[in-house]
């Protein structure tokens, strides 16, 4: 039904223009879609916190402004909206301005491969999952252009340990995936939900796709610099780590591009392990819409787990971050990729 | 002022870097001149006199009664004990044996004070070293005490309940229910600080090991309190020099020998098990009787030197009074436990990681306008 409401709109459109402007037209209104989705996803992502944040902490959280707090985000963003945007004078300022806009591009970018449900898929790539990867390791550039220009120590150390933290992690990301893709035979992220009809992946997998699951999500916190990996930020030790220097909206840049890197980091969670848009024993199948639904809700339950992380550990310190990966996460990981090629190769894996 | 002149004697590699006066790990207006090598301390130099008040200075000043005001501005969070203090260091000048009921009330108090205090401490580790929802738990508990306070003396923080001679007021008609009440809470909530954190693998890993400080350097550098007792050293005025009613209740000293971050941390745990259990042996038969002996409208202390320490949340506290015998004290020296406490912060700090140096300063407790005063 949504591909056809889709191919529709694209006839029509086409028909109506060149071919050339038409397809300009029809990435605008696909981009503002996304950018629309991009905002609400972060402004609820941020209220969820502060919600769930209250939840753990024995207080109320924000409950003022609209039904259940609901306009209180969207507060705050028009108050950092309009707010002036001040720095440091010895800032680099070229490099100063543009790294905001690279830590909120990359989070853009990545949304866009994301299947949300069937055909609702801005840009299916056969190299979906090396995308996605690619794109994630760009993000870690801003924050240390940010570190970098800022002219500021607690800013540097930050932007620095952030740079040690995303290149170690990246590691654990990509082996654990790759740990999947043993299974599916392909980078596509569409293919592989279509593998998952037989079986979602972490039950197809069994136990290399856990462990697979459980790596994936550590070095996932890792990747969003979340406690107890939140060395770059680390309030107590440096202030505001890498964005002490930055006010209104490029903070608010950080800000929001933190939470969309904690949506996408739940969704490729979502997509191959728990089978993206399908829904549980195909018990919705037959309505491709109610996907979004499915997808949604597997998506904020692996959130909601990145959120009891964060107000329930204390935070690592950066030599136990890294021997964590290096000496643990890693060599587990290479030992799971050869057990899962093992157990495809000999066709142990569960299919219903 | 005389600026602090930086040494730049900096090997290649190395940096300095201001932490403080205004950081959040510090807990206050004090700044550490760091010297970092990467992430690694080389040095830390405390710089202290961004809060200081001259206190000592009007202690000249002012009559004795009024000096017990002023001690609650120094560690704010222990300020009960603080009262006591010079409370006690007149009434033993004067040699006034004030009554029984006084000093029980007293002692309730003051371990009220340090649990207080010690809820506080323990909110705030929490954070320091990245947990926030510790925070939390721990003013939960901390707002229980707070209220019998305010139902007490009308105060939450400044307390000035102790007066020489006594107690200003009588307690409170509900005081004893609501501080069982409180007991019977705490006890329950004690076990959910060591779920939270205390049996945290993470912040095991972080505590452990780290900011060694060995029972001679601990005595050398005048440490005391829980810091002093994580490395062995028996150093509890409660058990030593007991006053008031802590020589009628029986507790454990809380004694460590690891003295690291963690003893450090074991051993306020531990110590707040004991002052409730001070607070249970004493809260059911306070006894009948006056809630002070009437002093002259001006005391004068006679010619001589006195001294009195007690234990405050952070060690002990040392009271030491030149009197000429006139109203006025010819001077009045506080012994804080937070200054020692301090000077040994780049002893243990010295090696580790900038998140180690949070976590010491943590579990070293620091209140800094107890460091300036």
């Amino acid at each position: 039904m949504l591909l056809s409401i889709t191919k529709n709109i694209h006839e029509w459109l086409f028909s109506l223009m060149p071919e050339n402007v038409a397809s300009i037209v029809e990435m605008t209104i696909i981009a503002i879609i996304y950018l629309t989705g991009f905002a609400v996803a972060g402004l609820f992502l941020v209220l969820m916190e502060r919600r769930i944040a209250a939840w753990f902490q024995l207080r109320r959280g924000p409950n003022r402004v609209g039904f259940h707090g609901i306009l209180q985000t969207i507060a705050d963003a028009l108050k950092l909206v309009s707010k002036e945007l001040t720095g440091t004078i010895k800032a680099d300022k070229f490099l100063y301005n543009l790294a905001p806009y690279f830590v909120i591009i990359t989070a853009l970018l990545a949304l866009s491969v994301l299947p949300f449900t069937q055909d609702f898929q801005a840009f299916d790539i056969n190299i979906g999952i090396l995308f996605l990867i690619a794109i994630s390791s760009i993000g870690v550039i801003g924050i240390l252009l940010a570190g970098w220009s800022s002219n500021n120590k607690f800013s540097l150390i930050g932007a620095m340990r952030s740079g040690v933290q995303t290149i170690s992690y990246e590691l654990s990301v990509s082996l654990s995936l790759l740990t999947i893709v043993l299974m599916t035979g392909t980078l596509q992220l569409s293919e592989i939900v279509e593998v998952q009809k037989n079986g979602w992946l972490i039950v197809q997998g069994h136990i290399p796709a856990v462990i697979a699951f459980m790596i994936y999500m550590i070095a996932g916190t890792a990747e969003t610099n979340r406690t107890p990996f939140d060395l770059v930020e680390a309030e107590s030790e440096l202030g505001a780590g890498f964005h002490t220097e930055y006010s209104g909206m490029k903070f608010a840049y950080f800000f929001l591009a933190e939470f969309i890197n904690m949506f996408i980091i739940a969704s490729i969670a979502t997509t191959v392990f728990f089978g993206a848009w399908l829904s549980p024993f195909g018990i919705t199948e037959s309505i491709p819409l109610l996907g979004i639904f499915w997808f949604l809700a597997k998506t904020f339950v692996i959130v909601f787990l990145m959120m009891w992380f964060r107000w329930s550990f204390p935070r690592l310190r950066i030599d136990q971050i890294l021997t964590l990966e290096w000496k643990y996460l890693l060599p587990i990981n290479l030992v799971n990729l050869v057990v899962m090629a093992v157990i495809v190769w000999l066709g142990l894996t569960i299919q219903f | 002022m005389e600026p602090i002149v930086v040494n730049n004697n900096f090997k290649s590699e190395e940096y300095f870097i201001n932490m403080g006066p205004q950081h959040p790990a510090t807990h206050g207006v004090l700044r550490l001149l760091l010297t970092i090598d990467g992430e690694i301390i080389k040095k830390v130099e405390p710089d202290l006199g961004y809060i200081h008040r001259s206190i000592e200075k009007m202690c000249e000043r002012d009559s004795y009664q009024q000096i017990v005001h002023l001690t609650d501005r120094m560690d704010y969070l222990s300020s009960n004990i603080n009262n006591e203090a010079v409370c006690l260091a007149v009434e033993n000048a004067l040699q006034l044996e004030v009554p029984e009921r006084v000093k029980v009330v007293r002692t309730i108090i003051g371990e009220l004070t340090r649990i207080a205090s010690h809820t506080l401490w323990w909110g705030v580790t929490g954070m320091d070293v990245g947990a926030f929802t510790t925070f939390f738990y721990g003013f939960r508990d901390r707002e229980m005490i707070n209220d019998i306070f305010e139902e007490t003396c009308g105060a939450r923080l400044t307390m000035n309940y102790n007066i020489p001679g006594g107690l200003m007021f009588d307690i409170h008609p509900n005081f004893v229910k609501r501080t069982k009440e409180f007991v019977a809470h705490f006890k329950t909530k004690l076990p959910e600080y060591d779920a939270l954190l205390t049996n945290n693998v993470i912040f095991q890993h972080r505590t452990k090991g780290v900011g060694v400080l060995t029972k001679e350097d601990a005595i050398s550098f005048g440490a005391s309190g829980p810091v002093g007792r994580a490395s062995g050293y028996s150093c509890d005025v409660r058990v030593h020099h007991p006053y008031s009613a802590l020589d009628k209740v029986k507790f454990k000293e809380a004694i460590r020998t690891e003295g690291d971050t963690f003893a450090r941390y074991k051993v306020r745990i531990q110590e707040m098990w004991e002052s409730l259990s001070i607070i249970e042996q004493l809260i059911d038969n306070i006894p009948e009787g006056d809630h002070k002996v009437a002093t002259n409208a001006v005391i004068k202390l006679p010619k001589g030197e006195f001294y009195q320490r007690v234990e405050t949340a952070r060690g002990e506290l040392g009271v030491y009074i030149i009197s000429t015998g006139t109203k006025n004290a010819h001077r009045v020296k506080f012994r804080s436990p937070g200054f020692s406490n301090l000077s040994l912060l780049n002893h243990i700090s010295v090696g580790s990681k900038i998140g180690d140096l949070v976590a010491i300063m943590a579990t070293l407790d620091l209140v800094i306008p107890d460091i300036d005063r």
